[in-house]
């Protein structure tokens, strides 16, 4: 079983395109979205739900008025300006200010401090057209979206088990912080999607150096390559320079968007033309047992 | 100075475009000069879309995390109790007493419980403010956080805290999503400009990032960014909820090449993007008045 994430750096370069057009490609994978915070593969998926789970988020301060005796020495100590006198001067804590890590019930002379567990983060297990999705429901304003991602790649690897499925295609979150670094660390390969822009290159370049951190094999696609040409040659000639292998360079064409209109994968959309062909160049790639050694045998050296 | 933050649900919505056109045609439409704050941390690009700027100032951001004097530490345990994030190992036959950096939420919980003075607090490195400008004149400022560290939301802490601008505004680009860096990043805003493109993945994470909006009760309203692509769904969506469309861009090809160089000069020069610049700063002068 092999496990791929698909990230980019940059958000909007492709990501959930991508993924989704490689789950109709590959033969039932296990789908994970791990991108939590704004989770829309299942726009494309349409999961049916089959089990329901609930993911603690972080604790949050309440203050018992009662025995609250106004000394501020939590309001004084709180390193995130979490609490705070409110208009009828009754103290209060700031919900998506509190980091939850009850230093003001340690300090509160009064115990007039409680620290109470959030339960409405939401984990889900689906079937699809496709395969079982792994998929979650986060709270706005949560923090804890790195340990979820960690909870959904290991029940994917589960289910990965349970249905005897080859592979695991998770569509990661933008940025490098902490989901990114939750949805890469131990997968066995990275396909990043680089747009061709200059945002999306040196987006890019700072996702790779994460990647290359926990020293996976990286693979590349280009999206919007004729948006600007000059650029998409500067990204090629790196990527040569560094032997990542370039196995698709998509165009900017209108159908991509079409397609997620309709609740479509691209290749359920436009099953013959070119940039389906490309699409499958990846999943080829992706199929061969030596692209995993290879690029193995290169990190270790 | 007022705050005025360009947030989206989504990624790749065109936040930075309109972000850094703001700066850009201040002096013209508001009347002043304004102050780019780039908040996206992880990603931080606005500084690309300017040319030949200087670096006048690069500070660190560092994170206090406590270390163990081992000599003092009696083992009691009660800074492993105290620690919410499970970043303290404590094995007293190993003569074994940690604190890990990358799990320490650097909230001070363990220091406030230590009754042998055993902590001591280090500064360690996670990110940088670069401020950059031109003839000592500032026009941006960017987070920029270490990557491998998971401390996104602490970098943009430090930002506020102790970096902000004279202006008397600031133009503050959000990173993307709905999570705890972007609501740390909203919390204080006089006004927010939503940018949106009207695709299903743009509208389900507009819907999510109002969510949060109204929860936290600040004004806004969205500017649809690339019309014409997609479908009307966005549009019956925020008629329906009685949000207030800024403005509509429609999408345009000369104004996606001219972003691909990143250059604010070529994309605010474009009639289209004008116009809309002119009545983006319009609104946010009728909104914050």
């Amino acid at each position: 079983m092999r496990e791929i994430t698909v990230i980019s750096g940059k958000g909007g370069a492709g990501k959930t395109t991508i993924t989704g057009a490689l789950t109709s490609l590959l033969n039932k994978p296990v789908i994970t979205d791990c991108d939590v915070d704004a989770a829309d593969l299942y726009l494309l998926l349409q999961p049916e739900v089959q089990e329901t789970h609930t993911f603690p988020g972080g604790a949050k301060a309440i203050i018992n008025q009662q025995l609250c005796v106004n000394c501020r020495k939590c309001i004084n100590h709180c390193r995130f300006d979490a609490l705070h006198y409110n208009e009828d001067g009754v103290l209060a804590v700031n919900d998506y200010k509190c980091e939850g890590c009850g230093l003001c019930k340690n300090i509160c002379p009064a115990n007039a401090i409680e620290m109470v567990q959030e339960f409405s983060n939401r984990w889900y297990v689906s079937i699809t057209r496709y395969g079982s999705m792994i998929h979650a429901h986060m709270k706005p304003g949560e923090e804890n979206s790195g340990k979820l991602v960690t909870k959904l790649r290991d029940a994917a690897r589960k289910k990965a088990d349970e249905n005897q499925a080859s592979f695991i295609i998770n569509d990661g979150p933008p940025g490098i912080g902490c989901a990114a670094i939750a949805s890469v660390t131990g997968t066995d390969m990275v396909v990043m999607v680089i747009e061709a822009s200059k945002s999306g290159f040196h987006d890019f370049k700072r996702a790779q150096t994460l990647v290359d951190s926990f020293k996976t094999p990286i693979v590349a696609v280009i999206n919007k390559h004729d948006i600007n040409k000059t650029l998409t040659a500067e990204i090629e000639k790196y990527l040569g320079e560094l032997n990542i292998p370039l196995l698709a360079k998509i165009p900017f064409d209108k159908n991509l968007v079409d397609a997620t209109t309709q609740a479509l994968t691209y290749p359920e959309y436009q099953p013959d033309d070119a940039i389906t062909e490309s699409l499958k160049n990846i999943v080829t790639y992706l199929q061969k047992p030596e692209n995993y050694e290879k690029k193995q045998a290169q990190s270790a050296s | 100075m007022k705050r005025i933050v360009v947030a989206s649900g989504k990624g790749g919505t065109g936040k930075t475009t309109i972000s850094a056109g703001l700066q850009y045609t201040a002096p013209q439409y508001y009347g002043k000069p304004a102050t780019l704050m780039d908040f996206d941390v992880e990603e931080p690009n606005d500084h690309l879309f300017f040319n030949n700027l200087d670096l006048l100032k690069s500070s660190a951001v560092t994170l206090p995390v406590p270390v163990i004097n081992k000599e003092k530490c009696t083992y009691c345990g009660k800074c492993k109790e105290a620690c919410a994030f499970n970043a303290i190992t404590l094995i007293p036959k190993a003569g074994i007493a940690e604190i890990s950096t990358d799990l320490c939420h650097s909230c001070g919980a363990c220091l406030v419980v230590c009754k042998d003075d055993a902590l001591d607090e280090l500064f360690h490195p996670i990110g940088e403010v670069n401020t950059f400008g031109k003839d000592q004149t500032i026009i941006l400022k960017e987070g920029r956080l270490e990557v491998g560290l998971p401390h996104q939301t602490a970098v943009i802490r430090d930002m506020k805290k102790r970096h902000l601008p004279d202006t008397d505004l600031a133009i503050f680009d959000a990173p993307p999503g709905t999570s705890c860096p972007v609501v740390t990043t909203l919390e204080d805003a006089d006004y927010v400009i939503v940018v949106a493109e009207p695709s299903p993945f743009g509208l389900n994470d507009l819907k999510l990032l109002v969510e949060v909006i109204k929860d936290i009760k600040l004004p806004f309203g969205v500017v649809i960014n690339k019309a014409g692509t997609g479908n009307n769904d966005m549009e019956d969506y925020l008629k329906k909820e009685k949000i207030e469309i800024v403005s509509k861009i429609p999408f345009n090809r000369e104004i996606a090449e001219a972003y691909s160089n990143a250059s604010i000069q070529e994309i605010a020069a474009h009639k289209e993007m004008d116009k809309h610049l002119k009545h983006i700063w319009n609104h946010i002068k009728k909104k914050t008045a």
